[in-house]
Parts: structure tokens; sequence; C-alpha cells
């Protein structure tokens, strides 16, 4: 498997014409990538465009139905994401638990391949692994807290040292998922100074990331993905409102004429001069009754925040909240969804799901879960009841599954994300809080589920956070832009044509642009 | 195992999902049928191990552990664990019989006193686990230690039957109120014990708060995912505070019992009582294959290992040999929750 190559490779490694199937989902026709030695290549694509999927099958997690992978000239088949790594495909994962091991030090993570592949020795000691830790850091450039525990730093310096110990492999090609989404401007420079070193030593590099500017700072090359197709491959000097376009790639016009008959209600939220945090400036916002506001930024923007403050799950700094003209401070969950409050947090297995076998975790049960108290005052379940509210939804949502007991773990991830809409579709509600409720859905899905809320929003207000600016723009009414924990821009989408949308999205895409303008000076 | 639906033919596939659902029946009342073969069998050995009299002396046997076992289970469905229920059990009938033989109080303070007891005891389990955030298995052992310890000392490590010397050298005046004893010694109609009436009553009542009410699906939601129960506007920390509360309360009620039963306040009564109501519960898991905890599979399991001891017995194996059979019974049982014809996805 892992064959060392000669010196002069024409490029680290080239996907010829993968496809993958999930079900009746193609995710990726026959895809061509290539990734040539030193080059940094920037995977583009909105949720359920494929990149994930590409990005697996590169990373040997998973095996692709056609197609052939060239990995520094030698075709080869990545059975695992071990196999992957031997053969030379180090992936730094988006996801924080994945990075390190929480109970060592950073020095021990640092060096963690040599000392669990045996290749450091028998015999360790604490002054031994720090020097080979130390010089791991200074081989790219990063000044670490090497005695401090892993499980101690926060996400952004996590995402570092796993970088770091990425860089300081013999890797030929480094995959890179969303490794800005938890960095502060500064850390941000740090990683593309990693960047930089790494291509120098002729490393390939696939960059994943939705962020425009990072991706004009450090990428070579451009690749669009939208609906499994490479529908657009730009080099220097990049032209990013034709990449935008091309990830979007539909008729803009019809997008903005199906807003214009959505006539808003009453005032359902006010926000007055809130800080969410400390630091942050303040900002004002109102929503109205049958109106979809979706709030879109980088990751650690403060747009969680500001939706879990909402439901009663933390405090704002300042400022004042009105719900239908009410002042509105909740406690918490319980109170907020007595009050026809409701959320959907991110991560539906984390936030919203039982695991499969408990009593309940069928789709009746995930959807009755938070209206039991009401549905039953005097405590006692009737099955039925639970069973016509599912039937009800599977039908307005177009849930594919046998009936209301199946377990939600044999749904795909758009019919499970359906399940946590239509529980909070199942009683009336005043203001629906969706945070990134289109993670891990495919296109067709994700349309099903933007009909869905949008059909649904005549009584109530919607409150969406998707750092997803193309979701965004799919689903809402308005949209707003949060930085640094506060909105610093809205736009109205409502009777809008091609040309004010395209606008829209550049006005939000610049907002990236010009923080990353601020990082430079 | 995972059959690709659209590789095989069809021909194929449908004997397999046959056997499929052959296996699926089979897991799901495997304790029953074996529960029928040893019946049968142990009938056509010994003609007497099927009378009603029998029967009801291997339920008298196994009440207090069911009643445990149920504890175990209300704690299990919140994700939590009470290894103190043996202990809390052993501790109440120590304190039940302190209270007539010493304080010389009645059978119905003194039912009450220990029912008291128990509830202080979840109380505090639950705030050791929910207040402190001590884990639930390292919380409740420590307070195992500590009860099997304070039940020694108001005797001074003694047995306290009537007369017993106390620690300042005088005598014990008091005695176990007859109105007591008759809770672990009458029977109903002259043959339901009234233990096992009301034990039966109680996870009757367990099965239905568990099983059909909103307030059951609570404390699975809140074991199954504490922050999706949460955010969907369950009192977390209050159904779990509840579930030590509930487990200790019965637990109690299994040591009055025991008093009642015995007489005595017996210093080694009820040292087996918590391995064998946690097995009880453990093997419930497999009772119509349910794969999680559950009251009528925690009743079952505490029957089912009554009768099987109570069959090994009448068949002369010897005493020394029933936890290597309690042993056997639970892997058993475990493995066809856990192991057997698992790989379905």
């Amino acid at each position: 498997m892992s064959a060392s190559p000669p010196v002069a490779q024409p490029s680290s490694l080239t996907l010829r014409s993968v496809s993958k199937t999930y079900g009746a989902t193609l995710a990726l026709d026959a895809v061509d990538l290539s990734i040539e030695r030193g080059e940094v290549v920037a995977l583009m694509g909105a949720n359920g465009a494929g990149k994930s999927t590409l990005a697996k099958i590169a990373a040997g997690v998973i095996q692709p139905d056609h197609g052939e992978i060239v990995l520094a000239g030698l075709p080869v088949r990545l059975a695992s994401p071990l196999a992957a790594h031997q053969a030379g495909v180090v992936t730094v994962h988006q996801s924080t638990e994945l990075l390190g091991v929480a109970n060592l030090t950073v020095a021990e993570n640092l060096i963690l391949g040599e000392l669990c592949g045996g290749s450091f020795g028998l015999t360790t000691s604490a002054r031994r692994i720090r020097l080979r830790a130390a010089a791991v850091a200074a081989g790219v450039g990063l000044d670490l807290p090497l005695d401090r525990q892993f499980g101690d730093l926060g996400p952004a310096q996590r995402q570092l040292v796993a970088i770091a110990r990425a860089a300081a492999t013999d890797a030929k090609v480094l995959i890179l998922d969303e490794p800005t989404a938890s960095l502060a401007a500064a850390e941000a420079d740090r990683l593309f100074e990693i960047i930089d070193r790494v291509r120098s030593r002729g490393v390939g590099v696939l960059y994943i990331s939705h962020r425009l500017g990072d991706i004009k700072r450090i990428a070579d090359r451009i690749v669009v993905l939208r609906n499994g197709r490479r529908v657009a491959d730009q080099t220097k000097p990049f032209d990013l409102s034709a990449a935008i376009r091309a990830m979007i790639g539909r008729d803009l016009d019809g997008i903005g004429a199906g807003r214009e008959n959505s006539e808003p209600g009453r005032l359902m939220l006010q926000i007055e001069r809130a800080r969410l945090t400390p630091g942050a400036a303040p900002f004002d916002l109102n929503l109205r009754s049958g109106e979809i506001l979706a709030v879109t930024g980088a990751l650690g923007s403060g747009k969680s925040r500001l939706l879990r403050a909402l439901f009663g799950l933390g405090r704002l700094t300042e400022g004042d909240v009105l719900l239908e003209g009410e002042p509105w401070r909740p406690h918490g969950p319980a109170q907020a969804i007595a009050r026809g409050v409701f959320f959907a947090g991110e991560d539906r297995w984390r936030t919203s799901f039982l695991p499969p076998a408990t009593p309940g975790a069928d789709i009746a049960g995930a959807i009755a879960l938070p209206h039991r108290r009401s549905w039953f005052p005097r405590g006692i379940l009737r099955d039925r009841r639970e069973r016509n509210a599912a039937r009800r939804a599977i039908e307005a949502l177009g849930i594919r599954c046998r009936d209301s007991h199946d377990e939600l773990d044999r749904l795909s991830g758009g019919n499970q994300q359906k399940v946590v809409v239509a529980r909070w579709q199942a009683a009336p509600c005043r203001l629906l809080l969706l945070d990134e409720p289109f993670q891990g859905v495919d296109v067709g899905a994700r349309q099903d589920l933007v009909q869905a809320i949008r059909a649904a929003r005549s009584n109530s207000a919607t409150l969406i956070a998707t750092s997803d600016v193309e979701e965004a723009i799919e689903v809402a009414d308005v949209v707003a832009v949060m930085r640094d924990h506060a909105i610093v821009g809205a736009h109205d989408l409502r009777g809008a044509g091609a040309a004010s949308l395209l606008g829209a999205i550049a006005a939000v895409e610049a907002g990236d642009l010009a923080r990353q303008d601020g990082r430079e000076r | 195992m995972s059959v690709d639906s659209n590789a095989a033919p069809v021909a194929a596939a449908r004997p397999a999902r046959e056997t499929r659902d052959v296996g699926r029946i089979l897991r799901r009342y495997a304790i029953f049928i074996v529960l029928a073969a040893l019946l049968v069998l142990f009938q056509s050995v010994e003609p007497a191990f099927l009378r009603v009299n029998n029967l009801f002396s291997v339920l008298q046997s196994v009440a207090v552990v069911a009643l445990l076992g149920i504890g175990v289970t209300v704690t299990l469905a919140v994700d939590g664990f009470d290894l103190s229920v043996g202990s809390t059990a052993a501790f109440t009938l120590m304190l039940s019989s302190y209270a007539m033989v010493v304080l010389q109080l009645g059978a119905v303070p003194t039912v009450g006193l220990a029912l008291l007891g128990g509830a202080a005891i979840g109380l505090i389990n639950g705030f050791l686990i929910v207040g402190l955030r001590i884990p639930d298995l390292l919380a409740t052992l420590g307070m195992m230690f500590l009860l099997s310890g304070l039940q020694l000392i108001p005797s001074g490590g003694r047995s306290i039957s009537t007369g017993v010397i106390l620690p300042n050298g005088s005598a014990a005046a008091g005695s176990f109120d007859p109105a007591f004893l008759l809770i672990g010694r009458y029977r109903l109609w002259d043959l339901a014990p009234l233990p096992v009436v009301i034990v039966a009553i109680i996870a009757l009542i367990a099965w239905f708060v568990m099983e059909r009410t909103r307030w059951g699906r609570v404390f699975y939601a809140v074991g199954g995912n504490e922050a999706a129960a949460h955010l969907a506007g369950a009192p977390v920390k209050t159904y779990r505070l509840a579930a030590y509360v509930v487990s200790g309360i019965l637990a109690a009620l299994g040591g009055v019992f025991i008093a009642a039963r015995v007489g005595r306040g017996d210093v080694f009564a009820g040292s087996s009582l918590l391995l064998d109501s946690v097995a009880a519960a453990l093997i419930g898991f497999a009772v119509l294959d349910k794969r999680h905890a559950n009251v009528l599979g925690a009743v079952t399991g505490a029957v089912f290992v009554g009768i099987v001891l109570n069959g090994l017995t009448m068949l002369n194996v010897p005493y020394y040999t029933q936890d290597f059979v309690k042993g056997i019974v639970l892997v058993g049982a475990l493995a066809i929750t856990f192991g057997i014809g698992r790989g379905r996805r």
C-alpha cells in the first residue's frame, strides 16, 4: 500500500471520475480532482454538494462506487482511514473531539503517532517527549503550550495542535476540513503560515471551506461542486462571484419571485440594544410573524448564542427582548416551550434525539417528546394521539419511512432532520429557532425542508442560524450577517430580482472579506 | 449479516428475512421459552413442584429481590445506577428492629420511619449525583459502605432481637410488634403471602408509570439523552433525583419485609440482595427483547432466578452452586440482549 514515490512526481493526488451513491441519491457523479505537488486546492460547495463525500473518499473513510485514486503516480485503494494515513493522506477533521486525546499533554498529542505506532521506542520520558514535540512545533513554526492538557485547550488551539501534528508527518496530501471555522483572525494567520510552509515542502493541500476571504488568501485553485458534479475550476486570478454563481447554480429570479406575496404580520420579536457578550457591539433586530430571518456568519460568530439566549439557555449581557410586546427573559427550555418559543439545536443526535432502543425513540416519540405535557395533561399516554401527529408530519414533510414507529437511525439524514422540524411544527408556535437545520442534509431533502419551513411560517416568526450563505438565501425573507457577536447588516430579499440578490450575496461575503482585510492590515 | 436487497435476488432474500423474523421472535420470548421448558423438566422430576404452595414460596423468596430490582430499573432508566439498594434494605432492617426493640415504637411509626429513612438515603444519593456531580456508581458505592457500617453502630455490631444487650450495658426493653410481624407472615386467603401481594401491586403501578405515562417516558428520555430531554423542556435534575428516591423507598420497604419475616435485626441478612436485584434488572433487558431496563423484565428476571433455584434445590443440587447458576442465567440473558443476532445494522 505505502510505496515510497520517486522524488519528482507530477501530482500528489488524483481522483479520476469518482462516483458515489447513497440509496437513491447520487452524491458524487464522475468527479475529477487533481492536486499537484505544493498546490492548495480550495473545494467549495453548498452543504450537500458532495464536498465531504469527496474528502471522505480521499481520506479512506468511504469507498467510491466507481473511479480511481492515484497517489503520487501510483493507483491505490484506500481501504480505511489508517491505510490512507499510511499512504500519506492526512486529514484534519472539523469536529474538535476527533482532534486529539483530551487527557494527554499537548506535547504527547503532537507526537501521538510516534508514541502509539511504537517508533518512539519502548521507554519514554517526559523530557524526551518534550524535546521531540518542541522540534515538531518548531518545524511548523508554532509556539504551543506543550505542558498543558490537550483537553484544557480551546477549540482554536486544539485545531492548531492537530494541524501541526498533521503537518509534521511526511504526508503527501493534507486534507483540511473547514480549518478556520473556529479560529480567530490571528490564529487563522498562523494557520496560513503553516500551510505555506507545508506547501513549500511539496505537499498538496485540499482545503475545504466556504469562506471566500480565506480561499482568496491561501488557494492556488478553486474547484466548485454542486449536486455531486464539478461545475467550476478556476485558477488565479479568481472570479469569486462566478464561483458563487456556480455554487448556487440556479435561476435566481425564481427565488425572489416566491417571496413577494409573503405578508408580514404583527411584530413578534423585538431585540433592542442587545449585547451578546460584554465586549460585543450592540444591535437591534425585529421579526414579524410570517417572516423568516436567517442569521449567517462564521462558526463562533455568535449565531448559536443568540438563538440559545432567546430559548432561555443563556442570557444577553445587555439589552431588552420583547415577545409580542411583552418582556421575554426565559429561565429555561420548559418555560420557553410553554410560551410557544421552540428551538432545534444543531447536531440532531446530540440535541434532539434519543438513542435507538430507548422507549419513545421512534418517529412518533421523537415528535411527541416536548409536547406530551400538553397532549396528555393527566399523564396517561395515548399511542393514537402520537401516531396521528406523526402521520400528519410524515405526509406534510414527505418523510420517507415505513410507518410512524420506525426507529430514527434507519432514516437518511435528510429525513431525520424533517422529523426534527416536524417536532416543532406539531404544536402552535410563536417563535421557531432553528440552529443549522440543514446540517448533513442532501439537496433534495433540503428543498423539502425549506418548503415545509416556508409553508408553516404564517402564524409564527422563524429565526434560522446557518453558516452557509446559500442556505440562508434559499430559505429566508431576510438575511442578517453576524460577526463578532453582533449583527452587522441585514438584507431583505422579498421581491428582489436576481441582481439585488447577487448584490446581497456579495455584501454578505464581503463581510468575510472585510474581516480578512482588517486582519491583513 | 446485512443483506444488500438490490444485489440479492428476490427469491434468496425472502428466506433470509424469514430466518431473521424467527430469530427475532426467539429472542423476544427466549426467557419465557426457557422458563416453560424448565417448568416441564422440574414437574416431571418432582411432581410437588407445580403445587400452588410451592409456587407461592418461590414468589415469597424473590419478592424482596423483585422490589429492589424495580428500584434499580428506575435508576437504570435515567442512566444511573444504585449500588446502595442492598445496604439500604439491610440498614432499614436494622433501623426498624432498633425502632421497635430499643425505642419501643409500634408497627405504624416503625414502617413510617423505615420508609422515611429510605427516602432520605435516596435524596442523599440524588444530591451527591445531581448536585455534586459525583458519578452514580461511585456515589452509591460510597453510600453502600456508609450504610453497611452505620447499621452496626447503634447495636454495637450485634444483631437486634428482644432483650439484646446495648453498648451501654443495659438490656433493650421493647420487642417486635406482632402487627409488624404480620406484614411478613400474614397470608391472604391463607395462601398468598402479604409481601408477594404488595410487591405485585407495586410492580403493576411501576410498570404502568414507566410504560404508559408521560412521566415514564421522561425518565427514559433523561437516561437516553440528557441534553435532548432538557431541550425538550424536561426538568432533568428532578427526575434523576426522583429515581434515587424511588429506589431508596422501595429498598427500605424490602428491608421492612425481611425484618417482619425474620423477626430480628440480623446483621448479615440481605448481603446477597444487591447482586441478586441488579442481576434481576439486567436479566430484564432480555425480556421481550427490550434492550433497556424495564419493570416487567426485572420482575420476570427475579422470578426466573427464583424458579431455577427452587427447582434445582428440589433436584438436590447443592446450595453452593446457586451463585454459579445465577451467573449462568445472567450471562445468557446478556448474550441474548447484546450479542446474538445484533448484526442487523
